[in-house]
């Protein structure tokens, strides 16, 4: 009774706050609603049981992509007001194409029922009930799926490369130390010995 | 009531349908979108991890991470973009980002 309480009140705020990420004038107040969507996602992972994965969505999205989306907004000086024009107009045929999407996802997944022979499968990813979830999780991904956490270790790497790598300009007119030019600096470039003549100059 | 599997399949294919009308809705704003495309990734999210608890296999939550890891890279790569192509044409419009155009 209390699950299904809390599974309503989780599925529901996820709900409303995606529909104002979608709507909200002002898109900082979108990217709050984001991170209300992924507080209440976070609730229904806990539901189900996935205690690491719910805790590692917070820290990813909330911590790590909601801040930076915001960042973003924050930094960009851009007209948000006229971007948000031809909202009403392209209404329709989102809904439209919305509607049908949806449709189609429920009739799909209406005419489909489990097959029972599956659940039964012989496996060794069973979800173990005498351990934590964290530690099961663990259990799997370092065993099992060792190499697809490799790859997506190295997915991140080359993410956070490309990230940097776009972003990183190099300023005209700064000055900054240039440790190599002045270790080669010699005294034959600098010095220069004058011989000047008693009562006039250079 | 017992919540079973449907039910998280719902609320996931409300979400997924709430992205795509988002990207509709908001084709002149490349960080909607960008936040658009967040909420279909939770959305598959969701159904992994409801089909892990319910099918009672872990490797959905395995595949959960993957998709993290990937929203997360998508993410930055894309305000990267974003942040790069501003300083370039003071602009984020979508219909301004032809400059590829042929």
């Amino acid at each position: 009774m209390l699950t299904a309480l809390f599974f309503y009140l989780f599925a529901g705020l996820a709900v409303i706050s995606a529909i104002m990420v979608i709507g909200a004038k002002n898109p900082v107040h979108a990217v709050l609603f984001l991170i209300l969507a992924f507080f209440n996602v976070a609730g229904l992972f806990l539901l189900l049981g996935a205690e690491f994965l719910a805790l590692v969505l917070l820290i990813v999205y909330v911590g790590a992509v909601a801040v930076l989306f915001l960042f973003v907004v924050m930094m960009l000086d851009v007209d948000f007001a006229e971007l948000k024009s031809g909202f009403l107009s392209y209404l329709p045929v989102g809904l439209i194409v919305g509607g049908i999407l949806l449709a189609e996802i429920i009739m799909a997944a209406g005419a489909w029922v489990l097959n029972p022979a599956l659940s039964k499968l012989e496996k060794n990813t069973a979800i173990n009930a005498n351990i934590t979830n964290t530690e099961a999780f663990g259990r799997v991904l370092y065993t099992d799926h060792l190499y697809y956490f490799e790859a997506a270790g190295l997915l991140l790497l080359v993410a956070m490369i490309g990230a940097i790598i776009l972003t990183l300009r190099s300023r005209e007119g700064v000055k900054r130390q240039d440790i190599a030019k002045q270790v080669g600096r010699r005294p034959a470039d600098s010095i220069e010995v004058v011989k000047v003549e008693t009562g006039q100059g250079i | 009531m017992e919540i079973g599997l449907s039910h998280y399949l719902s609320v996931a294919a409300i979400l997924f349908t709430l992205g795509v009308i988002g990207i509709f809705l908001n084709r002149k704003n490349v960080i909607i979108i960008l936040m658009s495309i967040e909420l279909m990734l939770l959305a598959v999210n969701i159904n992994l991890v409801a089909f892990s608890a319910f099918l009672d296999n872990l490797q959905g939550q395995i595949f959960a991470l993957m998709i993290l890891t990937v929203a997360a890279g998508e993410a930055a790569i894309g305000l990267a973009i974003v942040v790069t192509y501003f300083r370039n044409r003071g602009s984020i419009a979508v219909e301004d980002i032809n400059m590829m155009k042929g």
